[in-house]
């Protein structure tokens, strides 16, 4: 008798010259939470995919309690008793809850049927949802739960979960994994998918580690400590950086107080009442998760959408809460968004192009609106030089860099700019972890300049690691800062969801 | 106002917005979809001079009907090989198939300019027009069918992970947005004129485009669209009823001024826009990616 | 079993090959659709594009055609590298003729040097200012240009009609629906002696290589590139989206006002109805088919001009409705469209696989 629920053997998928999956093979036993841990780019999301009928692998097997399977769509995959928790929800914003809930289930139901069983289900993992509400009214947690029911109300034998905990509060995750518990324990089978060590190591009893479309291995969690896990996904060590408080200076930069902002938005939160002062020299983070207005908080710092604002934002005393951004760009304030392809960069023009995004103080780019190549050309190559971008010349096009080279890139470009102060959004989301600490580095490197930094991250650690002192923002509300040093992760965790004072 | 000027008026305004309605709410299912085909003008005048043409032909006012729906779903089905299999950019292949109907519409119909037929009585059309109205919004409202098709517009990436065969169901919603222009197409040449002549349409497809966006996507806000859309353009006899005297011009660039306006005011809300409007419209969808 | 793959990049020689393959396609389907109707295809394909460039007058007949679409697309394509469609531009050279025909009109039995000049600016200014209607309405209510600029064509068209049989009627044109001639003074001069090719030709080809230059050289060129790839980026660099809206409006009704002056103080002379069979919309598929490039729109304009040459002599030798050019028009677009696809994409034929 094979132990196995589900056997995959041999999958590879090539995806226009880029090896997804090379003969990727691994076990999943029935009971269990198995892991599936790695990098961006490893090749998760490619192989789950394949297993979910979302794309055909180029070959190789998938046996289900020892039968061959071949899912064409998601409908049979879903029929086999294979579910799916997508990292990006893959729900529909202006639709109900309920009416997503229709969408997802393959038999035909009436509305008293869906809501009789989602009481079951909803009372039996403890996840509570509001039938009639739309979409865009809900948080990340909920909408999340949403998918999760979405995913039950089929019966699955065995469900996907797709980086689940990108988007929650740590209290939150702590009800996912109780919930998941809950289902193991009738015997459901769960493939979770993730890049944090910590969880595997917590939650999860098996663990198949990928790198660069292939399988290291896959073991047992309990084995393993994170040192040990972060050697097999990467394939070599990380040093962590190291907070520096002496470049701070007791120059005020930039200050905002009672910044309010209404947008009458359902697709937007409503900022209030948000009030920081970040001093020369100083990192300030500002922590949160996704969809808690960042994004506004974002675009109300650098000026991109700025319409009526209440409050005022000064920078070296003078009053900007209502400059455009080209205005802040001429005082020397520098701006990375979250978005590297069609906003910090566009794919379809060339490096050096790029470089004409940003704005270079005293720059010989230009004369009487006529363009200087050269001078242009040589600052893209300076960039690519100084920020180890791997790309083959400054002619390349920036669509044909890896997310990584991408945001070294355009980091880079707003770093030469000589800011006096840098706002980053999210510095390393969807980067390898190279260019992870090398983009790290630089910020620091960056602060000890004298520039002032604002990263605004949903990743709490990475905050911790390069920050001075750090904000939560939760439903649109800042709280008051706190020291890096001296951090009360709990504490920072409660206001994640929501209890700001 | 006597009751004989009134119900006058009501009766012009039926027989002027038919072909409105069925090419909007045929478009209206096409963007609710996801996909934005401005190729109605085109779409119409193929059905119309299809339509036309069969009828002299043939003497057979069904045929004729037939034919029409047939000249629709080719020219429809043309653009949605071009834009949902080889991706190409919606607009621009929308303005292709106006151009081509323009042409290929008076070609076919050269020979037919002046031919007299019988026309068709249009009583039976303007009820159609109506009930089909009200049976799009059913669909919308209470089938899973049309729940689907609103969660294709609405985010298609997310139906494709939930397995719906997105290209399928865009290509259904095309083809019968193609058949509806070419409806409203026979109404014009068989109903409402009764003859052939080239560009007959008149910017009509253009004006059921906007219609569509009027209505902020809803089926029934059509009809009202059309009926007070069809008040305003014919203020001419209501003008001339109270005396004003103005060039015959001005009174016909009055359907395309209205037109503008309406857009203009429903338009300035942003807000109700971006509500309202299917969010994946326009942008093409690539499974493979 | 035929597969679409992406590229992984872009292809640069299959983005300026797929505008040739598209006209071969139509040369195709044209002797297709030739033989259907009972004639010898290649017979009609000589007929219809050979024969009418295969002389001296042909090819100045090719370049006065070719002029009104070069410009206008040169226009467009402002718009068009800015994601901006507008689709008016019949509309905006009507205005233009109308704005500079009503110089030569009221000018006409005086001769100075001054007044095609001043035709030229004002058609210019008329069709800028036309073409400003949809964009202050696109910034300031947030309105689609498509249809607004397209109703605006429609309403251009009436006003012109209104005008030519209404005050600016001829009065001494026994009640046609035209203007009087311009003078002397109001007319562009031919280039060559005989010929109708005028200089709207060489003002295109000075217009043409301005707009090259603004495109590759200026920094306005390059913000109209990067808001029409991304308007977020746009933002996020600070341009200013409604400098760049209007403008890249006034321009391409300005360049359409020019094309609709030269028209009516070229080949035609005065003010009727019918001033332009539909270069404003074939524009369109002029600037698509020379892929928003000046040099591309050049050689697009001379291609497309020979299908209204060739349809004008298929009537006349082969009696098919001339109408038959803007079918050859339409296809060479869808044609276009659908190879596009290879630029950014392959086609790869794969044996069906095991499983």
């Amino acid at each position: 008798m094979n132990p196995y629920l589900i056997r995959i053997e041999n999958i590879s998928k090539n995806y226009s010259g880029v090896l997804a999956n090379n003969n990727v093979s691994f076990n999943i036993r029935k009971g269990k939470i198995h892991a599936l841990l790695g990098e961006n780019g490893a090749g998760k999301s490619t192989i789950v995919k394949i297993l979910y009928g979302l794309i055909a692998p180029d070959k190789g097997d998938i046996f289900l309690n020892n039968t061959k399977i071949v899912f064409k769509t998601p409908s049979e995959a879903k029929l086999q008793g294979i579910g799916m928790v997508f990292q990006h929800f893959s729900l529909f914003e202006s639709l109900t809850v309920s009416e997503n809930l229709i969408l997802g289930i393959e038999e035909k139901i009436s509305f008293d049927q869906l809501k009789n069983k989602v009481k079951v289900i909803s009372e039996k993992y403890d996840l509570s949802l509001n039938l009639d509400s739309p979409i865009n009214n809900l948080s990340a947690g909920e909408k999340q739960s949403v998918e999760i029911v979405r995913a039950l109300l089929q019966e699955p034998e065995i469900l996907i979960m797709d980086e689940p905990t990108s988007v929650l509060t740590p209290i939150e995750a702590e009800v996912l994994f109780s919930t998941l518990k809950k289902l193991i324990k009738e015997g459901k089978t769960i493939l979770y998918i993730t890049h944090k060590l910590e969880e595997v190591i917590k939650n999860c009893e098996e663990v198949t580690i990928m790198r660069n479309g292939n399988v290291i291995t896959t073991c047992a969690a309990s084995g393993e400590t994170k040192e040990s896990l972060a050697l097999k996904m990467l394939g070599y060590k990380v040093n962590s950086q190291i907070t520096d408080y002496s470049s701070i200076s007791e120059e005020l930069l930039i200050s905002a107080k009672n910044l309010n902002k209404k947008f009458n938005d359902p697709f937007l939160t409503d900022l209030n009442n948000i009030s920081f002062d970040v001093y020369k020299g100083e990192i300030f983070g500002i922590a949160g998760v996704a969809g808690n207005g960042q994004r506004e908080l974002m675009e109300l710092l650098t000026g991109e959408n700025i319409g009526k604002v209440d409050g005022k934002l000064t920078f070296k005393n003078k009053e900007i809460t209502n400059f455009t951004t080209k205005q802040r760009r001429d005082l020397g304030i520098g701006f990375v968004p979250e978005d590297r392809l069609g906003h910090s960069a566009i794919p379809e023009l060339s490096l050096s192009e790029n470089i004409l995004l940003s704005n270079f103080p005293n720059n010989n780019f230009s004369k009487f609106g006529i363009l200087n190549f050269k001078e242009i050309e040589l600052q893209a190559k300076n960039v690519i030089k100084e920020f180890n971008v791997k790309a083959p010349n400054q002619e390349t096009f920036a669509m044909n860099l890896s997310g990584g080279n991408l945001q070294k890139f355009v980091i880079g470009r707003e770093i030469k700019s000589n800011p006096q102060i840098l706002i980053v959004f999210q510095p390393t989301w969807g980067v390898d972890a190279g260019a992870e600490s090398f983009i790290k580095e630089s910020l620091i490197k960056l602060s000890k300049e004298g520039t002032s930094l604002i990263i605004i991250s949903q990743d709490l650690d990475e905050l911790i690691e390069i920050t001075h002192k750090i904000s939560v923002i939760s439903k649109g509300s800042l709280s008051k800062h706190f020291k890096t040093r001296s951090l009360d992760i709990k504490k920072l965790g409660i206001m994640m969801g929501g209890v700001i004072d | 106002m006597d009751t004989n000027l009134i119900i006058g008026i009501i009766n012009i305004i039926l027989i002027g917005t038919t072909p409105l309605i069925f090419a909007a709410i045929g478009e209206l299912v096409v963007e609710k979809s996801g996909v934005l085909n401005l190729g109605l003008e085109g779409m119409m005048l193929v059905g119309a001079v299809s339509a036309f043409v069969t009828l002299v032909l043939t003497g057979n006012y069904f045929f004729a009907l037939i034919i029409s729906i047939v000249s629709g779903l080719l020219m429809s089905g043309f653009f949605a090989f071009l834009v949902l299999y080889l991706m190409a950019n919606q607009v621009a292949t929308g303005l292709a198939l106006t151009i081509f109907g323009i042409g290929i519409s008076s070609m076919i119909g050269k020979n037919y300019i002046g031919t007299p037929i019988e026309g068709m009585s249009p009583y039976f059309f303007i009820v159609i027009s109506i009930i089909i109205v009200f049976l799009i919004g059913l669909f919308f409202k209470r089938t899973k069918m049309g729940l689907i098709v609103k969660a294709v517009g609405e985010s298609h990436s997310s139906a494709h992970s939930l397995g719906f065969n997105v290209i399928k169901i865009r290509f259904l919603s095309i083809l019968f947005g193609g058949s509806m222009s070419a409806l409203a197409g026979f109404y014009m040449s068989i109903c409402y004129a009764p003859m052939w002549q080239e560009g007959m349409i008149a910017g009509r497809g253009w004006i059921a485009l906007a219609l569509v966006v009027f209505a902020t996507w809803k089926a029934e806000r059509i009809l009202l669209g059309a009926y007070i859309f069809g008040g305003v353009a014919i203020m001419q006899m209501n003008l001339q009823a109270f005396g004003i005297k103005l060039p015959g011009q001005f009174f016909n660039m009055l359907p395309y001024i209205v037109t503008i306006l309406v857009l203009v005011i429903i338009s300035g809300n942003k807000l109700r826009i971006k509500m309202s409007a299917p969010s994946c419209l326009s942008i093409p969808f690539n499974k493979n990616q | 079993m035929i597969k679409i793959v992406p590229r992984g990049n872009s292809s640069k020689s299959m983005f300026i090959f797929a505008p040739f393959l598209s006209v071969i396609f139509t040369l195709i389907t044209a002797s297709i659709i030739f033989f259907i109707m009972g004639y010898n295809p290649i017979e009609a394909i000589i007929i219809f594009f050979y024969s009418p460039i295969s002389n001296l007058y042909g090819i100045s007949e090719l370049l006065v055609k070719a002029t009104p679409l070069c410009l206008i697309a040169i226009g467009l394509s402002f718009c068009f590298k800015n994601n901006l469609y507008n689709i008016g531009a019949e509309g905006q050279l009507t205005m233009g003729a109308i704005f500079g025909g009503g110089i030569g009109i009221y000018f006409y039995d005086v001769s100075s040097f001054l007044i095609l000049p001043a035709m030229i600016i004002a058609g210019a200014i008329g069709g800028a200012l036309w073409a400003m209607i949809p964009a202050i309405l696109k910034t300031k209510f947030n309105t689609n240009e498509i249809l607004t600029s397209l109703m605006l064509a429609y309403v251009a068209l009436l006003i012109l009609d209104y005008l030519v049989v209404g005050p600016w009627r001829d009065p001494e044109g026994f009640n046609f629906p035209k203007t009087r001639g311009f003078g002397e003074s109001g007319r562009m001069p031919v280039l060559y002696q005989g010929l109708r090719v005028h200089f709207g030709l060489i003002i295109t080809l000075i217009l043409v290589f301005i707009s090259y230059f603004i495109y590759s050289k200026t920094i306005f060129g390059y913000q109209l590139k990067v808001s029409g790839y991304s308007p977020r980026a746009a933002k996020f660099a600070g341009y200013n989206k409604n400098y760049l809206i209007f403008s890249a409006f006034a321009i391409s009704g300005a360049f359409a006002g020019i094309a609709g002056i030269g028209e009516v103080s070229g080949p035609i002379g005065l003010l009727y109805r019918d001033i332009s069979p539909n270069y404003g919309f074939t524009a369109i598929i002029v600037c698509f088919l020379g892929r928003l490039d000046p040099l591309g729109i050049i050689l697009a304009s001379l291609v497309i001009a020979l299908t209204y040459l060739g349809a004008e002599d298929a009537q006349l030798f082969l009696r098919i409705p001339a109408a038959v050019g803007f079918v050859f028009q339409g296809l060479v677009l869808f044609f276009l469209l659908g190879t596009d696809l290879l630029v950014n994409f392959k086609i790869k034929v794969k044996e069906k696989h095991g499983y």
